[in-house]
């Protein structure tokens, strides 16, 4: 496997099908998260994490399971069980092992068993007919294209909070609005390369 | 509560996408056209119906601690048979937002109303309450796509309406955000200007 190929699928992940801003994917974790620098650190980095992990142990149980058993279209139900019980089992090992990496990252790995931008790694892998390598480094990209998106949100919502914002757009809306012009920057990206 | 006043609060009182701000993802995702809304609404509809008559049916043989994944599994049961229907009946749909449809599984609307209602009702109200929310749903998809469809492409469920291209920007992705936003705070305006009411924003959360 080329690496320049390899170096093209994480740019496209990362930049140009960014998985907030033009996949339209984990708002409700991308709204919820990023009022506060801190909170949207801790979570890229669990994000980033599991992302990656699960992109692989799908890929393997895809590949080594799913297919030859013809169980395909149960893709939905396996990849979210598998999910939810990679994550049980990373939740319950870090209390175990780092009780102190537990109490910073804990309450996110909570929330991160049905988002669907976790889900929507491997469902994108398995339609794209990616190998293995190539599964790892999308689930890597989109895993740092979504941990770009959040800190540039959090870093704009911290000095959101002294402009004055009609009391109606206050709060979601406005969000909304600051999201679609970092997404009409990213457009820029679009050129980068050649897919 | 009356099932006309269930019905009610999951179109006016909670709608999911203005009130509650839940499942945004496909707001945006979907709706640069209305048939897409529509569509997308439809499938969000049956799966919210269905999981909640299905969990209320089950509601007395699922153990309270394995409750949230026993919900999971039925809520992507139904996304699965939702799924393989489109992909069959409806390809020039599913090629656009095949993805979306399965994702249907990770909307925080649909367990929330598996955990928060079925749960805790009988079968009748709980089916109400899913119809309600759903219909809620289609309704907002279908708003946005409305003001997407007309003003990016000039045209309503494909048909054209206006000649020119008014905002070619809405049926761009940073469009999407923009049309949400918009709607979100008008209907904040409304609210504060003839219900006194504080605006239901600001929350968001998961």
């Amino acid at each position: 496997m080329e690496f320049s190929k390899l170096f093209e699928l994480f740019i496209a992940a990362s930049l140009i099908n960014n998985f907030v801003f033009t996949r339209y994917l984990g708002l409700c974790i991308f709204f919820g998260v990023t009022r506060k620098m801190e909170t949207a650190i801790g979570m890229s980095v669990t994000f980033t994490s599991v992302m990656v992990i699960s992109a692989a142990l799908n890929w393997v149980i895809y590949k080594f399971i799913m297919t030859p058993l013809g169980l395909g279209f149960l893709e939905i139900v396996i990849f979210i069980g598998v999910v939810a019980g990679f994550v049980q089992a990373a939740d319950t090992i870090m209390k175990k092992v780092s009780p102190g990496l537990y109490y910073k990252l804990g309450i996110y790995l909570a929330l991160i068993t049905t988002n669907c931008i976790i889900l929507a790694v491997p469902l994108v892998n398995v339609a794209e007919s990616y190998n293995f390598i190539q599964s790892i480094v999308f689930g890597l990209g989109s895993g740092i294209g979504f941990s770009i998106a959040m800190i540039i949100m959090a870093s704009i919502r911290e000095k959101l909070e002294l402009a004055n914002v009609p009391r109606s757009f206050q709060g979601l809306p406005i969000s909304f609005i600051l999201t679609g012009l970092i997404a009409l920057a990213f457009l820029g990206f679009s050129g980068l390369i050649k897919l | 509560m009356s099932y006309w006043q269930l019905l009610k609060n999951g179109i006016f009182g909670e709608n999911p996408v203005f009130r509650l701000a839940l499942s945004l993802c496909p707001a945006v995702a979907v709706t640069n056209s209305v048939k897409n809304g529509f569509l997308m609404g439809i499938a969000v509809l049956f799966v919210q119906t269905m999981a909640n008559v299905t969990t209320s049916l089950l509601r007395k043989f699922i153990h309270p601690k394995v409750r949230i994944p026993s919900y999971m599994f039925i809520i992507a049961t139904w996304v699965t048979v939702t799924d393989l229907v489109m992909a069959a009946y409806a390809r020039d749909v599913y090629a656009q937002m095949g993805l979306y449809i399965k994702l249907i599984v990770a909307f925080a609307i649909i367990l929330s109303r598996s955990e928060l209602f079925a749960s805790k009702n009988k079968v009748v109200p709980s089916f109400f309450d899913g119809l309600g929310m759903g219909t809620g749903f289609l309704l907002a998809l279908v708003t946005i796509g409305f003001f997407r469809e007309l003003l990016g492409r000039g045209s309503l469920w494909g048909i054209p309406i206006v000649p020119t291209k008014p905002l070619l920007i809405m049926i761009l992705p940073a469009g999407g955000f923009f049309a949400v936003g918009i709607l979100m705070g008008f209907f904040n305006w409304i609210d504060m200007k003839f219900f006194g009411d504080k605006g239901a924003s600001g929350g968001g959360g998961h």
